[in-house]
């Protein structure tokens, strides 16, 4: 980072970075301050409802600490934007809601492919299309993970609570600059806009993971930006550090040249999906519930899974032996965590209850035979546990 | 080794620094303008005295795009349309490193014409080449945005339609601090005309005519690369400062019609963020 980035940016105490204390806070706000927290240095963004609240925090915030907020004229700008500024050195972050995380597809197949690390937080609306702009859904799951064109790796978490938007906004900013990976907070309307206790710790206790750099000073032999660690993720040397680097969209080899060969492209590829795929235990996070005796398996994540824990209570205060998996990484989705639940040998369905019309579910019922029960609403309204009691009974 | 070829390796160029030798030969087409528009920025990089660690290059997609995988700065190579914000990024992120955009027509005022009329309201602290070919050359000779009224392209095969956009006019409307016109006969003021921008804050812009013989020249009846320099020379008057550039169009295959360059914005008003 140059000189005087550095000094604009670490001249404020952390202290006014880090709102040390406990808060009665909006889960938009939470994921806000868990950016600050993280390091957070340059937002773009383009206002859309219901992430907008998480921008207009920022612009007050960033700024007095010496970062840059910048409102862009459109979605495909704001990523543009938040990839140019990773690139000088920027932990970089947008906002958005499903037409604008539609937009932002294909840049952030050139974050995945130039290996720029960025977050973005999809505070999620029902869709598709404009759909019900101020109302709850889910179903940006698949998009998250598949949404640009071709084959990358990306990761992708999913708060349930005010308190979770802020920590897994700092998860995200460290998982996306250890990778090098584009990094989302799916988030939806009911989480971003529910007021809850939110506990910030000390600056100190922030965990904070930096971006690898560069093992050799510039111009002492040659750096090559591509060449891969042991974990498959190379260091990375910013704009104006002086390695004179090249970051390209097209197919590249180490150097960072264009390399227009099938083999080249496969390799580049493969790795771009392995180094999360690879390192998937170290990134996967869950929690469970009740899940070691239980023959029912309720799978649910961000404001479902609040419905969820409560059906599973009632349930087992009824006698049925009812348990809650709850992925806080959606991507990698924690499988292995799937696998021991199948491995004890007591569990006979799953129920997935989500706002979607089914995306969460596809990855159970690739993980196992066993029958495997949806309960799906396309958005608008939360589903209500006693819903969710019902398919547990049925 | 013969003498000649001993001869020939001691002979370094003076930019040679400023480019990634190891890169070359490059992708263009014999005739193209592109090759001389990388040196006269080489050239201007050299001649600002800014510390190549220090300049960034930033290009879209398209021939034009290619450019900054020629030059040893640090270079970004995006996707289509976006070079402009994403270039904004880095700029405003680090405000002590220059910033060149460079782009073709279509990347800049088709795709990305958004980003390019924002980031002139803006003022952002960018230096804009805008590589005008007509067309669009890598996909083999479309019409685009600044095709003129009349040219042929192989979406056009009876001859473009619409309007084009007269670009100086347009980022001058857009609020850009600087607006230049040249083509690549005009080395000597391009140069300048860069070296004027990389000094300055705030929005610039050098629109340098190019030839595109492969997909433009020979459906237009402009010849070769070298008969379309010729054409500039014979039809390009000089009018820096001019103030009517709503007037100042270019029809490049109305052989009647003259083409005005110049260096004709140069105002001071804040950068952004920078």
């Amino acid at each position: 980072m140059a000189s005087e980035v550095a000094k604009r940016i670490s001249a404020p105490a952390a202290a006014a970075r880090v709102l040390t204390g406990s808060h009665f806070m909006l889960g938009d706000h939470a994921c806000a301050e868990g950016a600050m927290a993280a390091g957070l240095s340059f937002f773009a963004g383009y206002p859309i409802t219901p992430s907008t609240e998480v921008a207009e925090h920022l612009a007050s915030r960033l700024p007095a600490v010496g970062g840059r907020f910048v409102q862009m004229e459109d979605e495909l700008a704001s990523i543009a934007a938040i990839i140019g500024a990773s690139a000088a050195g920027a932990r970089s972050f947008t906002a958005t809601s499903g037409p604008g995380f539609s937009l932002m597809m294909e840049n952030i197949g050139l974050a995945a492919m130039m290996e720029l690390p960025v977050v973005i937080v999809n505070v999620q609306r029902a869709s598709p299309s404009t759909g019900l702009p101020t109302m709850v859904g889910q179903s940006d799951i698949l998009q998250a993970r598949w949404g640009s064109h071709g084959d990358y790796g990306i990761i992708a978490y999913c708060p349930a609570s005010p308190q979770e938007c802020f920590e897994l906004t700092i998860a995200a900013f460290n998982a996306a600059d250890q990778y090098r990976v584009p990094a989302f907070i799916l988030m939806d309307e009911v989480v971003g806009h529910m007021a809850e206790r939110v506990v910030i710790p000390e600056a100190s206790k922030i965990p904070h993971v930096p971006r690898k750099g560069p093992r050799t000073a510039p111009g002492a032999g040659r750096f090559l930006p591509y060449a891969p660690d042991a974990d498959l993720v190379p260091p990375i040397a910013h704009a104006g550090d002086g390695y004179k680097v090249h970051m390209t969209g097209l197919t590249h080899d180490e150097r960072g040249y264009p390399l227009q060969t099938a083999e080249a492209h496969d390799g580049l590829v493969n790795r771009l999906v392995d180094k999360v795929r690879l390192n998937a235990a170290d990134i996967v996070d869950f929690e469970e519930h009740l899940v070691d005796d239980a023959d029912t398996i309720v799978v649910a994540y961000g404001c479902t899974s609040r419905s969820a824990r409560s059906a599973v209570d009632q349930a087992r205060a009824e006698g049925l032996r009812v348990g809650m998996l709850r992925p806080k990484t959606i991507w990698p989705f924690p499988e292995e965590r799937v696998r021991r639940i199948l491995g004890i040998g007591k569990v006979k369905r799953f129920i997935v209850p989500e706002i979607n019309l089914g995306q969460l579910r596809r990855e159970i019922e690739r993980l196992t035979q066993l029958p495997t029960l949806g309960l799906n609403h396309a958005g608008g309204a939360m589903l209500k546990p006693a819903a969710i009691l019902e398919k547990i009974k049925s | 080794m013969s003498t000649t070829q001993e001869q020939a390796a001691a002979i370094i160029h003076p930019f040679d620094h400023l480019m990634r030798a190891d890169r070359l030969p490059h992708i263009m087409c014999a005739g193209c303008g592109i090759g001389t528009v990388i040196h006269g920025y080489a050239r201007a990089i050299s001649e600002s005295g800014i510390d190549p660690d220090k300049h960034v290059c930033v290009s879209g997609i398209g021939c034009s795009g290619r450019a900054a995988g020629y030059v040893n700065v640090d270079s970004y190579h995006t996707t289509h349309g976006r070079a402009l914000p994403f270039a904004l990024g880095i700029a405003v992120h680090n405000p002590e490193l220059t910033v060149t955009v460079i782009s073709g027509d279509g990347d800049l005022v088709a795709i990305g014409g958004n980003h390019f009329i924002h980031a002139a309201r803006r003022n952002a602290n960018l230096n804009v080449i805008c590589i005008n070919n007509f067309n669009y050359g890598m996909t083999g000779g479309q019409v685009g945005p600044t095709t003129p009224v009349g040219a042929i392209g192989t979406t056009a095969p009876q001859g473009a339609i619409e309007q084009p956009f007269n670009l100086p006019h347009l980022a001058k409307a857009a609020g850009a601090s600087f607006v230049a016109r040249w083509t690549i006969l005009h080395v000597r003021q391009f140069m300048d005309a860069v070296l004027r921008s990389m000094q300055k804050n705030g929005f610039c812009f050098t629109e340098v005519l190019s030839p595109c013989p492969t997909s433009f020249g020979r459906r237009n009846k402009l010849g070769e690369g070298l008969d379309e320099v010729e054409l500039y020379r014979q039809r390009c008057r000089i009018e820096n400062g001019a103030e009517n550039l709503e007037e100042l169009g270019i029809d490049i295959v109305d052989h009647e019609q003259t083409i005005t360059l110049g260096n004709f914005v140069d105002i001071e008003r804040p950068s952004f963020l920078s």
